[in-house]
């Protein structure tokens, strides 16, 4: 969901690319309502290219027609959107190059004076 | 009655680098408590708060919007209040994203539109304003002349992160003209109403809330 925002990067700079990343995982109970209401705010392109990244390839290549009472897809989405955490890594913009760093789970998106 | 969330992993060392929770804080959960009808009719997708210290709003609303049903996000300034934020997450089985960041940097354009609540309760005390832009506690309050220069600041994003139906709430003092920010907020197409208000020794402190004008 996070975008650079260094002064002047302003194409091609979504999805941040992800790298050395370490994943977490914590169970949480699913709720279908709240997944369906996210369907329509997923960028889902975005979602799955993140996704292929780390490894993870169980989210179909395009959002299944009937996703919204699709069971089997709404769990995919719930272990990937609610119980995968990145604990520690990088997000990288893929047009200007900046680094974020994920610390304890914590992205940090602030920039330097000469970058805002 | 809601129970007030537990902060006992919060320690008088941790409370030098981060906001402790004071009356403003309180009144803000008090203010909730009495939205809780409306949360839960507003059945959001996405929440966000701004400036989020050690976590105790957003704990808070995480309770009563309830478990899996909403993405939470938190951003704070202070990479120690963020870290704060997490362990109160943990501490009281809510679960929260926190983005280390100013005010919402980082998340437009991407979350233009998308968020359903958002909530913030500002540095409005009213100081000089070199003391605006700390990364530390002192981001947690100071907020420039008239109180204003952070939450003026702030202003113009709401109408680009809310949802249509979205709806958001943040925390004033007299001293901020709250009629004035209301006025400006009218001009960007929101109605605002005053939640909760309360005399806390000097400070009067007011909750305010706003949602976009039904065209």
């Amino acid at each position: 969901m996070l975008q650079c925002h260094v002064k002047g990067c302003n194409a091609n700079n979504f999805p941040l690319e992800l790298q050395e990343v370490v994943l977490e995982q914590e169970e949480a109970e699913m709720n279908e309502d709240f997944l369906r209401n996210m369907l329509t705010k997923i960028e889902y392109d975005a979602l799955v290219a993140t996704c292929l990244k780390l490894d993870i390839n169980d989210l179909p290549a395009a959002i299944p027609a009937d996703a919204a009472y699709n069971d089997e897809f709404l769990q995919i989405l719930h272990r990937v959107i609610l119980e995968t955490h990145i604990k520690s890594g990088k997000m990288v913009c893929p047009n200007c190059q900046h680094n974020y760093i994920i610390r304890d789970g914590i992205p940090n998106m602030l920039l330097a004076e000469h970058e805002v | 009655m809601l129970p007030t969330p537990d902060l006992s992993h919060l320690k008088r060392k941790d409370y030098e680098f981060v906001y402790e929770p004071a009356e403003d804080t309180f009144l803000f959960l008090d203010a909730f408590e009495d939205e809780v009808y409306f949360l839960k009719e507003l059945q959001p997708a996405i929440s966000l708060e701004i400036g989020s210290g050690s976590g105790c709003v957003t704990a808070f609303v995480g309770k009563i919007l309830g478990e899996s049903s909403c993405l939470k996000y938190c951003t704070d300034i202070n990479p120690k209040a963020a870290r704060a934020t997490q362990g109160t997450a943990k501490q009281n089985k809510v679960s929260v994203d926190i983005i280390e960041t100013h005010l919402v940097s980082g998340l437009l354009p991407r979350l233009e539109g998308q968020i359903d609540l958002m909530y913030f309760n500002p540095p409005y005390v009213l100081t000089p304003s070199e003391e605006v832009g700390s990364h530390s506690v002192e981001a947690a309050w100071a907020g420039g002349i008239d109180g204003r220069e952070v939450i003026d600041e702030f202003l113009p994003y709401i109408k680009r992160l809310l949802s249509v139906k979205g709806a958001f709430y943040m925390v004033v003092v007299n001293e901020n003209k709250p009629d004035e920010i209301r006025e400006i907020m009218k001009n960007d197409g929101f109605d605002s109403s005053v939640v909760k208000t309360r005399l806390a020794g000097r400070e009067k402190l007011f909750i305010l809330k706003f949602v976009r004008t039904a065209a």
